[in-house]
């Protein structure tokens, strides 16, 4: 594997690691089987890719994706709160409005951004290439949003809704609205994978309708990968390893696809995924029953 | 003070399962007073106070405290004037949170909650005091995830947690039962501490007849949804379980066997 395709791999995994955040805030911390994601990274890359090729500057474009993305959480925990819709099936319903709305965005199936400008050429001293660069830049967006999710879930409103994924019942006898509780963590959870979106239309040539098929699959395989290579309730830890999990992941992928003694391609990279998860499962497992503890 | 007006409740109503739970329930706890409830099973204690605290919603009749009606009010936007402990230990805590994070969630019952951190120094220092006088030795464990407590030390928790933040109201549903019967004498015995300490107006619904006369300033017996007996000051100093059982007997005309009550 070359130091090219490494770093093209690390890129997309921090990219990735963005979702897997927003993917731990709703199926760990509020345990909401949330699917929306599906459309939400789609949406942040619609979004962003749409703005910049009619001209606006890539910060607000980026910033707008993430609202976005935001906002599309907001109606799926609605759906849910206000309307009583269960939860998977209110961000699967999410999910498919979102594929026509980010269609109607888009106007056509993708928006090219080739010789627009991007977060990415804006920032990029002279000194760096590009492949160097882009990897080096996610480093510190991804750290600045894990340290700002730490400090948030330690804050009482942060509290609040971890309380609320964690024991509802408690939590509204300690007067939460878990309500309110459930649609800021959507929002924030979707926001993510929004700016996710933006940015991997940005380094990708572009966004495309299909770029969110399989979101929430990465998105979970990194949380369980991440889970089982650093095992903590630790909320610190807990995003760290999220973290690890997206970019071990990609890493798996980019050597499998990469190795031409093994003899996969491209179009073997699901099948690839569904591996990687089963052992990322299976493996705390033996580890604990090599160990002699029983797991539940 | 506690004020339930004529509260009715009927679950399935118009079907053959129809249960009519609350059927002109009133009752009346002054401010300061400690009021135990019993009853057999489905005489409605558990409705009655699921009522107070706002998870069911009353057919009809009104619920004020302080003055104030709550008979509209959401569990959470009663939470300001109602702390409760449920039967259930794992309840009452949050076991992914540590122990001082479901202190800090409990210190700030009812109140609007904001972006500062919710667990500072100080208050890490006023939780250790407090969870020492548990004399569990939890002060040096405040940093564990609550769920690696036994049931009874989660409960003494939850005590602990609901006078953390003044109240007008102390709903215990019957938070001993679930425990074994040295924890359940401690958990009861911390109950007394705790509300004279704080001097809190208090229910608590009980399985045990002996409990309920142990504890408290009055008695209260649900019978079919509605008050049947309310004993308090003299005449409830004298009183024994068989005492309580002949009243009982009286006032429904009807023989009741002790198991129903102990087991209700």
């Amino acid at each position: 594997m070359s130091l090219y395709t490494l770093l093209g791999a690390l890129e997309i995994g921090l990219i990735f690691s963005l979702v897997a955040l927003g993917v731990y805030i709703s199926f760990r911390l509020l345990r909401f089987p949330d699917l929306t994601v599906d459309g939400s990274f789609p949406l942040g890359g619609a979004v962003a890719a749409t703005m910049i090729a009619a001209g606006h500057d890539p910060f607000t474009a980026t910033i707008a994706a993430t609202l976005a993305g935001a906002i599309a959480g907001l109606i799926t925990g609605w759906l849910n709160v206000s309307l009583k819709i269960m939860d998977l099936l209110a961000s699967i319903l999410m999910m498919i409005a979102l594929y026509s709305i980010n269609l109607r965005i888009m106007g056509k199936p993708n928006v090219p951004l080739i010789t627009e400008p991007t977060v990415f050429n804006l920032l990029q001293p002279e000194a760096l290439a590009d492949y160097v660069f882009r990897p080096l830049l996610l480093v510190f967006v991804v750290l600045a949003v894990k340290l700002a999710l730490d400090g948030f879930f330690a804050t009482q409103s942060g509290l609040a809704i971890r309380a609320t994924g964690s024991n509802a019942r408690m939590a509204r006898a300690q007067g939460v609205n878990t309500g309110m509780a459930i649609l800021a963590g959507m929002a924030l959870s979707n926001a993510l994978v929004g700016l996710a979106g933006a940015l991997f239309a940005q380094t990708q040539g572009g966004a495309d309708i299909s770029m969110g098929v399989g979101t929430i699959v990465i998105g979970l395989a990194a949380v369980i990968v991440g889970e089982s290579l650093l095992p903590s309730r630790k909320l610190y830890l807990a995003t760290i390893a999220v973290i690890v999990g997206a970019i071990v992941y990609r890493f798996f992928i980019a050597l499998a696809l990469n190795s031409d003694f093994i003899g996969l391609q491209a179009q073997d990279l699901n099948l690839v995924t569904a591996v990687l998860v089963t052992v990322a499962l299976v493996v705390p497992r033996l580890r604990a029953h090599w160990s002699g503890k029983r797991v539940s | 003070m506690l004020k339930a007006t004529d509260l009715r409740l009927t679950f399935n109503p118009g079907t053959p399962i129809e249960t009519q739970a609350l059927r002109g329930m009133s009752l009346e706890i002054p401010t300061g007073q400690f009021v135990t409830v019993i009853g057999s099973n489905g005489a409605g204690k558990s409705t009655f106070l699921n009522a107070v605290s706002g998870e069911q919603k009353v057919d009809s009749g009104t619920i004020e405290i302080d003055g104030i009606d709550m008979t509209r009010q959401p569990v959470w936007g009663r939470a300001r004037h109602v702390a409760r402990v449920f039967q259930d230990p794992l309840a009452g805590t949050c076991e992914d949170l540590t122990i001082e994070e479901n202190m800090a969630l409990a210190k700030m019952r009812g109140e609007r909650r904001g972006f500062s951190f919710a667990v500072k120094p100080a208050l890490r220092e006023e939780f250790r005091a407090q969870i020492a006088t548990l004399g569990l030795g939890l002060e040096n464990r405040l940093s564990d995830r609550i769920g690696l407590l036994s049931g009874g030390q989660r409960q003494a928790v939850s005590l602990l947690m609901a006078a953390l933040q003044p109240s007008r109201l102390l709903l215990l549903d019957e938070h001993t039962a679930a425990l074994d019967p040295r924890t359940a004498a401690f958990v009861l015995e911390l109950t007394v501490r705790i509300v004279a300490e704080h001097k809190l107006t208090t229910m608590m619904v009980t399985h045990s007849m002996r409990q309920a006369l142990d504890v408290g300033q009055r008695t209260v017996m649900l019978h079919q949804g509605r008050v049947v007996l309310d004993v308090s000051g003299k005449e409830r100093e004298g009183l024994d379980v068989h005492h309580l059982l002949d009243m009982f007997e009286k006032v429904r005309g009807e023989k009741i066997d002790d198991d129903a009550l102990l087991l209700g």
